[in-house]
């Protein structure tokens, strides 16, 4: 196992690993890594747009398209929303994953300028996430009902919901009402004391070749 | 509606009148392909602006699926673009396989890639035909749906389903293919050429046809680039670019096929890319065909595959395995990955975070027509109201996928 990381050591880094060190030399990105074969990079909110032009712009990089912006919610961090945006080189073929943190209050800044289409990915986030963008126009809900209250992908609005709608035929109008479930939506616990121990004495031989078949 | 507006320049007084008028378009217009409200703004015949509200087949998936297990969450999959069903189950199911460090065996790589093309057929037989009905031809229709009919039989003998398969799993695919299903496809692929001959026939030469399509929502590469385009609308534009040669996934890199590329960026050079796309998806289905070998079709580690029944009716362990697997799932250890296929729309991402349980923690789906549908209110800019159909047409927007 020391041999190995000896001789990896003197490998050359990979393509991606140069993309991210050149990306990190860009000022606004405050780090990066490899997950999974995938190039993730860290970007400090308030110097975003620059960060994004640059990386449309630089021939090393030339991310000519943003190909999704989505937001993850983390509700046990101080700034709970991630803000993923998945950009593509046609012409590099390659891709990063840029990412930036906000909370419920602070806006981030709108990359429309430098993407067209990332107008409805952000109005995707403000309404199923609440996430603000600053300098974004058109910050309608995208989703939802017209006239929907809160953001139903925050991990604290249940899933079942609050509203449930039906036409009322005395009424002739479709009407809200608290939602009513006959049977409490059911979540079961699958994180039993009985998974404390996922490596049973005589089975690591079972992981290491798992490992192993997945690197070869 | 007519607006008069008074503006003073100087001293004289100058009035402009305008008349413009806003319609909706839909939610429950034929040609909108699905529930779309578009509000128009025209003057005259002319659109000035056009506004899709979308959202109204808003079903949640991504909410839902943060409370399945991983193997429950892939039919929610074909229920996104309900018009090509296996494309997409095989993004998430490349997703997982990922994060999981595993990797499907040949056989099962074969039959996705096999099915996936099928299905791309399936699917631009039905956009095709339908954009030909939008702008006013009623014969392509009808021979593409009795075409479609034997795509579905072949999706129902390999899933037991016509329309949400439920096929392609993490690990592999769901069962092998029945005994003679081969020859069946093999036997279709050779006479599938001649119905693209007939459908062309329809169309391509049509004097009709062009007059709709011809130089109507033109997007050049850069436009094209920048609002997000991505698969035949991309390609159109001039843009050789297809994922499954850019970065291929399964199979796809020891097939031989060549990627069709438009120049006029307009309608009809649209049309064009998906019925050459047909042909070069018949060539990869017959290609697939000869390099299948027979083979497990699933990953062989029962923590992430069930065991077959006969398995299980003698072994203790197998049935232990197969309830675990139906009640608690696997456990996808913690990471996050994007992962697209070059679905027959385009690029279709999911990225998935898992956090080491049993659910994903999120799973954001990029659907291919959110980025084309946005671009609706720059491509129908000063162009008839009839032309708003060729061009939502010629985009392949299906809703399940949109509004999610």
């Amino acid at each position: 196992m020391a041999e190995e990381t000896a001789a990896a050591e003197q490998v050359p880094p990979s393509a991606l690993e140069l993309l991210g060190q050149a990306i990190a030399s860009v000022s606004g990105i405050t780090g990066y890594r490899i997950e999974s074969n995938e190039l993730v990079a860290d970007a400090a909110r308030d110097s975003l747009l620059d960060v994004m032009t640059a990386l449309r712009d630089d021939p090393r990089f030339s991310f000519e398209q943003v190909m999704d912006i989505c937001g993850v919610d983390w509700p046990d961090r101080v700034e709970r929303f991630d803000v993923v945006y998945n950009l593509l080189s046609v012409s590099l073929n390659q891709r990063v994953r840029v990412i930036v943190t906000t909370d419920a209050v602070t806006p981030v800044p709108s990359v429309h300028t430098v993407w067209p289409v990332a107008t409805w990915w952000e109005r995707e986030a403000w309404d199923l996430f609440g996430i603000i963008f600053s300098g974004q126009p058109d910050l309608r809900r995208i989703l939802t009902d017209y006239g929907f209250e809160g953001h139903p992908l925050r991990k604290d609005f249940p899933m079942t919901g609050y509203v449930e709608v039906r036409f009322d035929e005395d009424r002739k109008q479709v009407i809200y009402e608290p939602v009513k479930l006959t049977q409490d939506f059911r979540s079961f616990d699958f994180l039993s004391p009985w998974e404390a121990m996922t490596t049973l004495p005589g089975d690591e031989k079972v992981f290491t070749e798992r490992a192993e078949q997945a690197k070869g | 509606m007519s607006e008069t507006t008074v503006t003073e320049i100087g001293t004289s007084t100058r009035t402009v009148e305008f008349d413009s008028h806003s319609i909706n378009f839909g939610p429950q217009h034929p040609a909108a392909h699905g529930v779309l409200r578009l509000i128009l703004e025209l003057d005259g015949e002319i659109v000035e602006r056009a506004d899709p509200h979308i959202g109204l087949l808003h079903r949640g998936t991504e909410k839902l699926i943060e409370y399945k297990t991983y193997m429950q969450a892939v039919p929610y999959f074909d229920r996104l673009d309900y018009v090509s069903p296996m494309c997409e189950e095989h993004a998430f199911a490349l997703a997982v396989e990922k994060l999981l460090g595993i990797t499907a065996p040949d056989r099962a790589q074969w039959i996705r890639v096999l099915f996936a093309e099928i299905t791309r057929i399936l699917n631009h037989l039905l956009n095709l035909t339908t954009y030909a009905l939008d702008v006013g031809a009623i014969t392509p229709s009808l021979w593409g749906f009795e075409e479609r009919e034997k795509l579905m039989e072949f999706h129902e003998a390999a899933s037991g389903a016509r329309l949400h398969a439920n096929y392609f799993r993490p690990g592999g695919v769901a069962k092998d293919l029945p005994a003679g299903l081969t020859d069946k496809i093999a036997a279709w692929a050779e006479t599938f050429p001649n119905f693209i001959d007939d459908l062309e026939g329809l169309l391509t030469n049509n004097r009709i046809w062009k007059q709709r399509t011809v130089d109507i929502g033109t997007f050049t590469a850069e436009q094209a680039l920048a609002w997000g385009f991505s698969g035949p609308p991309l390609r159109a534009s001039g843009v050789p670019w297809d994922l499954r040669r850019a970065q291929p996934y399964d199979k796809y890199a020891e097939v031989d096929f060549e990627i069709p590329c438009g120049r006029n960026g307009d309608c009809y050079d649209r049309y064009l890319m998906r019925i050459y796309e047909m042909r070069e998806s018949l060539k990869i289905i017959k290609q697939s065909l000869a390099k299948m070998k027979p083979g497990p079709v699933k990953v062989q580690d029962r923590k992430f595959t069930p065991p077959s029944r006969g398995e299980m009716k003698r072994s203790m362990e197998a049935l232990i395995h197969h309830f675990k697997l139906y009640t608690e799932g696997y456990h996808v250890p913690a990471g996050a990955t994007y992962t697209a296929v070059e679905s027959p729309k385009g690029e279709f991402g999911v990225y998935l975070v898992a956090d080491g349980t049993n659910k994903p923690y999120r799973c954001k789906i990029r659907a291919t027509g959110f980025a084309f549908l946005q671009a609706t209110d720059v491509l129908t800019k000063r162009h008839m109201l009839a032309d708003v159909c060729a061009i939502i047409g010629s985009l392949d927007v299906v809703f399940g996928e949109i509004d999610r």
